[in-house]
């Protein structure tokens, strides 16, 4: 259905280039104008900044020892909590979508605080919990584990919210039918449902991966940015900024805007193949 | 929509169930419930602070502010980009719709370097000439602003657009056929058919918008009384040992959070419930 309606302008007027009137041209040229002032040509000023000093200069900036500590924190807590994500999002939309008890609306709410909470507040949350004074006996602010912990706070929507809309768009007959003909649970949920979940959660796990590599606000008053041990790439670029090094805040941060290119490039490319699908 | 199937829930479902709630009550249900104990450990007498101390109520205006006008902003250009996208061919139209999403996947210090780099006044692109033309951004309101705008940019957008297409143009046609300009079949026809994806996107603009972080610190100097917002307050506050107020601002910020959400929840509800009547 939706292929349908997306196709239909394509197949009506193939050779046309453009279809727009003079009031949506100037649209376009107003509304591009907005976006390269905003975003376009601040993106491309870090980017060009980065390299001014040329390929030698910005390796050094990204191998420092400290520099490359953040780094490889950021990369090894983002792909470890994008890979709970997987499991713990996948698990979280079947819960909301295939179960129902009471309190279950409580939990739609509960999975959209993260997205909507400030980061600082969520740093300050997490520490009232896992800090000095936790009620859990948790202490787990100024260690490398607080990393893993914020990130997991801040990235919980992505898989979910990904995930629910198509788990609820699925036909349970297919289901049904490999379940009359004596399949397990397990083989149908592997070779049914998760084939048709698959470009949901592949999607979800690059925006959730992306978010993490560039967070920084839930970590403030978490991770007490010790170097070498919880100082993650954003609080290395602020430092940088700080310093008055825009040239090494610019290196590290072309760094964290091609991980964020790479998320896009994928995004794109899923949501094609979603749409085809639905 | 899936089928309402009432099987008896297995041992299995129960695991997940006991599972699932355990895990988002660890992570998000208690601690936020103990920053709103902690904000009323001493009564109302923390929120009362806030509100007698004028940088902080200036810090809360400024946010409210910096919020409003880059959501004003956001909701005019998401909707004007989302007609665009899905009403019109034009070459490029696949890089912009990718590249409209960058905001939610670039870190908020980059975004702060970024607009510094080209607004600074001191050494950025186009930064001194403005300021030449006494125009601050940097370090003033105007950046506060786009920073805000930057980071909750393309969230209208995506709320537009999958109703845009959903609802197609026949209505419009119908519309232009009978006569009508192309404004009247905008406040007509296309606008009442998107308000409500226009009115979750504002909402959770404004949201986003509010509790921007990193970014406003990289261009804001953070100018008590000036140019520092409630988050940077929050801040501020826990690293000066006012835990009490720290809890307090990030009390009222999470209000405004849970309540945006809570509204779009509603008024989700409401018309999936009309949808399915309808349909």
């Amino acid at each position: 259905m939706t292929a349908l309606t997306q196709s239909r302008p394509v197949s009506i007027r193939p050779a046309l280039r453009h279809d727009l009137t003079r009031t949506s041209g100037v649209g376009l040229g107003i509304t591009m104008l907005w976006f390269s002032l905003l975003v376009l040509i601040p993106l491309a000023a870090v980017v060009v900044t980065a390299t001014a000093g040329g390929w030698a200069e910005f390796w050094r900036t990204i191998t420092n020892d400290q520099t490359a500590s953040a780094i490889r924190l950021t990369v090894t807590a983002a792909a470890a909590v994008t890979a709970v994500n997987v499991v713990m999002g996948t698990t979280i939309a079947w819960v909301l979508v295939r179960d129902r008890f009471v309190g279950k609306q409580l939990l739609e709410l509960v999975i959209d605080i993260p997205f909507a909470l400030p980061t600082i507040v969520a740093g300050l949350v997490l520490l009232s919990l896992y800090g000095a004074d936790s009620p859990l006996g948790l202490h787990l602010a100024n260690t490398s584990w607080s990393v893993y912990l914020a990130f997991l706070f801040v990235t919980l929507p992505f898989v979910v919210r990904m995930v629910q809309p198509v788990l609820e768009e699925l036909d349970a007959d297919v289901e049904e039918a490999a379940a009359s003909l004596g399949a397990s649970r397990a083989v149908i949920f592997r070779r049914i449902v998760l084939p048709s979940l698959a470009p949901a959660i592949a999607a979800g796990a690059a925006l959730s991966f992306a978010r993490a590599v560039g967070e920084y606000g839930s970590l403030v008053l978490l991770s007490g940015n010790l170097p070498f041990e919880s100082e993650v790439t954003s609080v290395r670029i602020l430092g940088a900024i700080e310093n008055d090094n825009r040239g090494g805040a610019a290196a590290i941060a072309t760094l964290l805007l091609v991980i964020s290119l790479l998320v896009i490039v994928v995004l794109d490319v899923l949501q094609r193949r979603v749409a085809r699908r639905g | 929509m899936a089928e309402t199937r009432r099987r008896p829930a297995g041992p299995l479902a129960y695991t997940l169930r006991i599972l699932v709630t355990a895990y988002l009550l660890l992570l998000v249900a208690w601690p936020v419930a103990l920053v709103v104990t902690h904000t009323f450990d001493n009564g109302l007498e923390a929120l009362r602070a806030v509100f007698g101390d004028p940088d902080l109520v200036l810090a809360l205006r400024l946010s409210a502010y910096a919020a409003v006008v880059a959501t004003a902003l956001n909701t005019v250009f998401g909707v004007a980009v989302s007609l665009l996208l899905v009403r019109n061919e034009f070459p490029g139209k696949r890089v912009l719709s990718a590249l409209l999403d960058l905001p939610l996947s670039v870190s908020p210090i980059v975004v702060g370097l970024a607009l510094m780099l080209v607004y600074g006044g001191r050494n950025g692109w186009f930064g001194p000439t403005l300021e030449g033309w006494g125009f601050r951004v940097i370090f003033s309101t105007p950046g506060i602003v786009m920073a805000t705008a930057f980071v909750s940019l393309p969230l209208v957008i995506r709320e537009v657009v999958p109703v845009l297409k959903e609802i197609g143009t026949d209505q419009e046609q119908a519309a232009r056929s009978l006569g009508a300009s192309g404004w009247q079949t905008f406040w007509r026809i296309t606008l009442p058919s998107i308000k409500w994806a226009v009115v979750y996107g504002v909402v959770l603009t404004l949201a986003r918008s509010l509790g921007e972080f990193g970014a406003v610190k990289v261009v804001s100097g953070n100018v008590l009384g000036e140019t520092r917002t409630a988050t940077l307050a929050v801040e501020e506050k826990y690293l000066n040992f006012d835990q009490q107020g720290a809890y307090a601002i990030a009390f009222l910020l999470a209000s405004v959070s849970v309540l945006s959400i809570l509204i779009v929840f509603v008024l989700r509800a409401r018309s999936g419930r009309h949808h399915r009547e309808v349909s």
